[in-house]
């Protein structure tokens, strides 16, 4: 056997923060390269949302009114869309590591003189990237359906940001998830079903006050809602800072519940 | 407690592990020399798995203290995984990246640098005959070529301990035969190994020492040939071809024996333990055979088997307990165990299982 020796002392602080970097980067790296193999998650990823995009638009979109937004429903519908696709795009994150945990990838990366935090960290930046990509093909798909942002260059990008720093919060939700039910298709069953209910019954894809009173009073008061009114805001123009705040104290909160909680579902995975 | 230059490999010292209600572990001592092979032989829901997952630090024991290298598996956890490979019940490897890239990636999770995590991946690849699958998807090898690779991912920082655990559960023989080469070749290598598996002639082929586990406990612990000097001398075997016929068989190699005769009405299997008289029984039987007209086929004397051994432990088959039910309520055991009792896994498992139920009925 070559000596190539794994040194038994315990690195430097320093070497131990560069590694940290560098195990997160290869984790980052080799998810991203699974994610363009595997064309089903392509599918998911990309061809679903811009789906969805052309379902409002054309098909239920001429039934919807929405009085009072300039450009008509297109813009009412795009950042309600976009919200919508960095949601479902955790899907991925509490999948793969449901996966990962039940094949014994975890186990075998812990076991493994490699940073901790970069398994959870990896899956974060490229589930992010993932994201992001995704959502800039729906901006994309909605430019050529009509959709025109009306509030200037700043405030679109502010949107964009806002709609990815969502996905990364329900992405620790989902991650969370994914770890603690630890079965591949549990997760892909019932895991994340109760975000279905959350972008639907929201501002998301029709005005509030179409809906019935009582499920008005739900979705006039939940988090998806606010995010989207502010998106919407940052996009058309209006009042931003109501809706941003509620929204930021949300998503606040569900970092601060949801990232420790991952992270310990990670430590006692297995 | 250091013996990072001298003393053994791995130490346990009454290790104690319970998930909830069930006590997987219930004080554990074990101790492996550098360079040698421990067998850890046990049913399903034994505490295999449990041992070997506090051993490579995933799983925090109750009670008790173990040592991997002269580090400790709780406060020097960090050490510990510098100097430890583990391969696990299934081919921990991704599926949607070719052998290449999966050996690659974890080169570089243990720092090798671009350069030489490439070049060890080559040698394992090689090593491991999987070198023209190199740039092939996991997902396109065998169960046999994938297992293959997960053992040579836990060899990338070339490991002073190997922990195997059930390291050809759900092979095909044939693949088997190849995991078994491999594994003996790292055992000459020098690499301590803790390989623990429920097949018993898994063990007596690979391992120096082994332990039986049975609930938790070191039942019995020694060389192969140790443990079946325990049952007792020497097992005649034969098959009776005409079913109808077994019991008169039985009746008259009764008078041969030192014990009860035991049969397998099903295959027409009759066994018996006949002591250290050996060859003389062995006549012995043919002829009041002969004098009772059956027809025997493969009439043998055999050494036991670690079958017959582990009867004598425990009183029940190997492969036959009702831990598995309670294992499988828990959270970690219930992904695997579904990957073993599905797909892949299934049929040889279950030949084996009746190999077992046979030899030891």
């Amino acid at each position: 056997m070559t000596a190539i020796a794994i040194p038994l002392a315990e690195p430097g602080p320093l070497t131990q923060a560069r590694w940290a970097v560098s195990d997160t980067l290869t984790i980052t790296r080799r998810n991203l390269l699974v994610w363009i193999r595997v064309p089903a998650y392509i599918a998911f990823t990309v061809i679903q949302p811009v789906i969805f995009v052309l379902m409002f638009r054309y098909v239920f979109g001429g039934a919807i009114n929405v009085p009072g937004v300039p450009g008509g429903y297109v813009n009412f519908l795009i950042p309600g869309i976009i919200a919508q696709t960095a949601a479902f795009a955790t899907f991925g994150t509490a999948i793969a590591l449901a996966a990962e945990l039940q094949k014994g990838v975890i186990d075998r990366l812990r076991s493994m003189p490699m940073a901790r935090s970069a398994v959870l960290a990896g899956r974060l930046t490229a589930d992010t990237i993932r994201m992001t990509v995704t959502i800039l093909i729906v901006l994309g798909v909605g430019y050529a359906v009509g959709f025109r942002f009306q509030n200037g260059f700043w405030p679109a990008v502010g949107m964009i940001v806002l709609a990815i720093v969502f996905g990364v919060a329900i992405c620790c939700i989902a991650a969370f998830t994914g770890l603690a039910i630890g079965d591949e298709e549990s997760v892909q069953a019932f895991g994340l079903i109760w975000l279905f209910p959350l972008v639907f019954l929201s501002s998301a894809f029709v005005p509030i006050d179409t809906m019935p009173g009582w499920l008005q009073a739900f979705a006039n008061n939940q988090p998806v809602t606010y995010v989207v009114d502010t998106m919407r805001a940052l996009a058309l123009g209006g009042p931003v800072w109501d809706n941003f705040w509620k929204s930021a104290l949300w998503l606040i909160g569900i970092f601060v519940v949801f990232a420790p909680l991952a992270v310990r579902a990670y430590k006692r995975a297995s | 407690m250091s013996q990072t230059n001298s003393g053994p490999a791995i130490l346990v010292e009454g290790l104690v592990k319970s998930f909830g209600e069930v006590r997987a572990l219930r004080g554990i001592d074990l101790s492996v020399p550098r360079g040698t092979v421990l067998g850890v032989l046990g049913p399903n829901g034994a505490g295999k798995t449990t041992m070997v997952r506090i051993l490579t630090t995933l799983l925090l024991p109750d009670g008790g203290q173990a040592w991997v290298e002269g580090r400790d598996v709780v406060r020097e956890a960090a050490a510990v995984r510098r100097c430890i490979g583990l391969s696990g019940q299934s081919a921990a490897i991704q599926e949607e990246l070719t052998g290449k890239e999966n050996l690659e990636i974890v080169g570089r999770l243990y720092h090798l640098g671009k350069q030489r995590a490439r070049t060890r991946a080559t040698e394992l690849l090689v090593q491991f005959g999987l070198a023209d699958a190199a740039d092939r998807t996991a997902k396109t090898y065998s169960g046999g070529m994938q297992r293959r690779l997960d053992l040579a991912a836990s060899l990338v920082g070339e490991p002073r301990v190997l922990f195997l655990d059930e390291p050809t559960t759900g092979l095909d023989p044939r693949s088997r035969m190849g995991m078994w080469d491999m594994i003996r070749s790292l055992a000459a290598g020098g690499t301590t190994l803790l390989l623990t598996t429920q097949y018993l002639d898994e063990a007596d082929e690979l391992a120096d020492e082994i332990v039986v586990i049975d609930q938790g406990l070191v039942i019995a612990a020694g060389t192969a040939e140790e443990l079946k000097s325990r049952v007792g001398g020497d097992v005649l075997e034969f098959t009776v071809p005409d079913r109808t016929r077994i019991a008169d068989a039985v009746t008259a190699v009764a008078k041969v024996g030192e014990a009860e005769p035991h049969m397998d009405a099903e295959t027409g299997v009759v066994s018996v333990g006949v002591g250290g008289r050996g060859s003389e029984a062995l006549i012995e039987a043919v002829r009041v055979l002969d004098g009772a007209a059956v027809e025997t086929r493969g009439l043998a004397l055999r050494r036991p088997s670690l079958d017959d051994v582990f009867m004598a432990l425990t009183g029940h088959a190997a492969e036959d307990t009702g831990e598995q039910g309670k294992r499988r309520g828990r959270r970690r055991g219930r992904g695997k165990d579904r990957a073993q009792d599905s797909g892949w896994a299934g049929d040889e498992e279950r030949a084996d299982e009746k190999d077992t139920a046979r030899a030891a009925s």
